[in-house]
């Protein structure tokens, strides 16, 4: 039968027994000082193709202030895609999906379920809305890793999959076009995210997608196969923690501060079941990559999802990487947020988050004691083109040599060749690659997951010993980069350089000052 | 001595629990055969119209309904495994067991063997003992933020092919939950208030879904536990897709 037509339209609460005491709702009364945004805010009711200079045009009345059922960016962007005029967060409702993501770790299981649950000959409910990217396992003799790469292909092929990121030679990754690298960054770079859509992925980090304004969360394998055979997922409707973040960012600074200081702040479940918004003039001054840190690890707090209102920034980025038209929405004034946080983000310092947990916050320089025997530099969080960067820069500030072991992996082959081709401001045009190799660290590795999450053991830089590693990635748990007994400082890319050239947890104030 | 299962039970809210404290079942010399657990998880129950649950043998007295009626009445007895707050994915099952697909069945088996290896040295007592490839611990205690971490649903698959049968947490992280929801493998429980520090691993414990109630024999404390509600009934019924096919919102058979 038709799978499309296999779907109650019952939105029975069989999922999500969370997420009550909405009645503990506080109906913020300060909500509207931080719309400074509003000049680039599009008319919610225009599409907006990539191609369209961003749009100037001040928000009619309508869509501020007084409106009915005043709702939340994520509230808005569900209520659209369940084909409803108005959610209030608990609401459980079938959502149509824009864009389903999986890779190696979980695209083989999502396809046995799919299989299983729709039939062999079953087919995918949309060719061209499913995006597929090997990155987790895949510069590795491990046998089933590689076979679970070809198990994608399989599927690809069958299913006639329109985006599809493969690698067939393994012993050199750039003589594999196709291939990308980490999934999130591979999402953004390749225009698969746009305001507005609901973007799913087998993939905690999948959250990343949020910096577009778009709702963005990560599934198991049995949504998946569900989504795959239908374009549709049950969801609780979350309600909004919005966090304000106002302030000159001090140039010290980068985005993994910020939500280093904001889980450190409500805790590793602080946002569980939560949506989480970035607003302020901190956040508009952010590029694209900052924003996707920041909306990156809102999972680390527990967040089901992370928005940043789409702006000239947001359009900017996807001028060239989307042809399809999309419609960005933003929270109305009178929209309800469970709590608001507000940040000076000029009086922060660089932080970082303590093993065994992302939500165990301290001062860089409060940790300047702590011996360290490895920097890694990657991952979906810390190893895009501006985290790699911005390591050059206090490379560059410093002229001196790492002093512990300094492994960088590039997330995606666009950032490794951005590396080895893009001036750093200031260098009299060296590379980050040319910087990086004076400062002796580790030649970049394949673009991937690398060692972020430990991984099969021969994978590049896993922390095969019980050793202190300051990480620009994104969790810190026991075992995280492979040994169990290891410990994990997560740090931005400033205070991961600065750590690797002394040796020790490093304020990157001594050297950016 | 088997009580009916009610079929009200959303009407036990975990605010006014509504307990009838003879439901306890009293010890008997089977019940103390350990380990052993008794579900009314029955994954191809439904697949293949047999009504019959399994029944563990040497454990009947323990009622249990199969979840034709609104609520689960599942109940599990076991020895207890205790772990602390924040017990992540990585732990659960570490990233270098993912290239193990859960739905090949050979290798569902073998994500199980590998459940909760990821516990520090600290856990002097391994969940799974050497050489073995199942749990003696059908139940799992829990602090705060079970499952915190990755969207794998490797991790509540490695947990109920190990035989994990019900977790008892004071919180779970949300994918985590949902995922133990979506696949039926484990049910993921809560406790009013925290357990985690009053138990101790080995215990023996039951938990009673229908009376939303667990007790720890071994310390001989009752706990109240808060409604799994409506997720109860899809976990019974082996996940959504069982689920799903069970109440009609979804054709009955694959091609």
């Amino acid at each position: 039968m038709a799978i499309s037509s296999a779907i109650s339209s019952t939105s029975s609460s069989f999922l999500h027994k969370k997420d009550v005491g909405l009645s503990a709702f506080t109906s913020s009364t300060s909500i509207n000082t931080q719309f400074s945004a509003s000049k680039y805010r599009a008319n919610k009711l225009k599409k907006i193709v990539s191609v369209m200079a961003p749009q100037q045009i001040a928000r009619s009345p309508s869509t501020t202030g007084s409106v009915k059922n005043a709702m939340t960016m994520t509230e808005k962007i569900l209520a659209r895609a369940s084909e409803k005029p108005h959610l209030t967060p608990g609401d459980n409702v079938w959502v149509n999906v824009d864009i389903l993501m999986t890779h190696d770790v979980c695209g083989p299981g999502s396809f046995g379920i799919f299989k299983k649950e729709f039939g062999h000959n079953a087919k995918v409910w949309d060719r061209e809305k499913i995006v597929i990217i090997p990155d987790h396992y895949i510069f590795t003799s491990d046998e089933r890793a590689n076979r679970n790469v070809d198990i994608l292909r399989d599927f690809v092929k069958e299913q006639n999959i329109k985006y599809f990121y493969d690698i067939t030679d393994l012993s050199d990754f750039k003589v594999n076009p196709d291939y990308k690298g980490v999934c999130h960054v591979a999402l953004a770079q390749e225009g698969h995210c746009r305001p507005g859509e609901v973007l799913l992925g087998t993939d905690s980090h999948t959250c990343n997608a949020g910096a577009f304004g778009q709702f963005a969360t990560g599934i198991g394998n049995t949504d998946a196969g569900f989504v795959l055979g239908t374009g549709k997922i049950l969801l609780k409707v979350p309600p909004t923690l919005r966090f304000v973040l106002d302030g000159e960012m001090p140039d010290y600074l980068l985005a993994k501060d910020l939500i280093l200081q904001i889980i450190g702040e409500i805790s590793v479940s602080g946002a569980t079941y939560k949506s989480m918004e970035f607003v302020g003039s901190t956040v508009e001054s952010l590029t694209m990559e900052e924003r996707m840190t920041l909306c990156n690890m809102v999972v680390e707090a527990g967040g089901k999802n992370g928005v940043v209102p789409a702006d000239a920034t947001t359009f900017k980025y996807l001028e060239g990487k989307t042809s399809i038209p999309y419609e960005p929405v933003y929270s109305d004034g009178q929209a309800r947020f469970v709590s608001e946080y507000r940040f000076d983000v000029s009086k922060l310092e660089p932080l970082v988050a303590k093993p065994h947990s992302p939500d165990n916050r301290a001062l860089a320089r409060e940790c300047k004691d702590v011996k360290i025997d490895r920097v890694y530099i990657g991952s979906c969080t810390g190893g895009k083109t501006e985290d790699f960067m911005a390591v050059a820069k206090v490379f560059l500030a410093s002229g001196k040599k790492v002093k512990v072991p300094t492994f960088l992996v590039p997330a995606t082959q666009k950032v490794w060749v951005d590396v080895y081709t893009l001036p750093v401001p200031g260098s009299g045009g060296k590379t980050c690659a040319q910087i990086f190799e004076a400062a002796g660290c580790d030649t970049p590795g394949s673009p991937g997951c690398g060692a972020c999450l430990g991984g099969p053991r021969d994978t590049y830089a896993r922390m095969n010993e019980a050793q202190v590693c300051v990480s620009t990635t994104n969790r810190n748990f026991p075992g995280r980069m492979g040994n169990k007994e290891g410990q994990i400082y997560l740090a931005s890319p400033y205070t991961a350089a600065a750590s690797a050239l002394t040796g020790y947890v490093t304020d990157p104030r001594e050297f950016l000052q | 001595m088997a009580k009916a299962a009610p079929t009200t039970f959303h009407t036990f809210s975990s605010s006014n629990p509504n307990f009838q404290k003879s439901s306890i079942p009293p010890a008997s010399s089977s019940f103390l055969k350990l380990p052993t657990t008794y579900s009314t998880k029955c994954r191809t129950q439904f697949l293949t119209k047999n009504s019959q649950s399994i029944r563990s043998p040497c454990f009947s007295p323990i009622k249990a309904t199969p979840s034709s009626s609104s609520s689960s009445t599942a109940s599990f007895h076991g020895l207890c495994y205790v772990v602390d707050d924040n017990i992540d994915t990585d732990q659960i099952i570490p990233a270098e067991y993912l290239t193990l697909v859960p739905s090949n069945p050979e290798e569902y088996q073998k994500l199980g063997s590998y459940a909760l290896i990821g516990l520090p040295s600290s856990y002097q007592v391994r969940f799974i003992d050497e050489n073995e490839t199942k749990t003696k611990y059908s139940i799992i205690i829990a602090g705060a933020n079970f499952g915190c971490g990755s969207s794998r649903e490797h991790a509540p698959v490695a947990l109920g092919a190990a035989g994990t049968k019900a977790i008892v947490a004071e919180s779970y992280a949300r994918i985590f939950f949902r995922n133990s929801v979506s696949t039926g493998e484990v049910y993921p429980l809560e406790s009013e208030v925290r357990i985690c520090e009053e138990f101790t691993t080995g215990d023996v414990a039951t938990v009673e879904l229908a009376e939303s109630k667990l007790i720890n024999h071994t310390t001989g404390k009752e706990y109240t536990l808060k409604s799994i509600g409506d997720a109860g009934p899809v976990i019974d019924a082996g996940g959504i897709f069982a689920y799903a096919r069970q109440a009609g919102m979804i054709a009955s058979a694959a091609s």
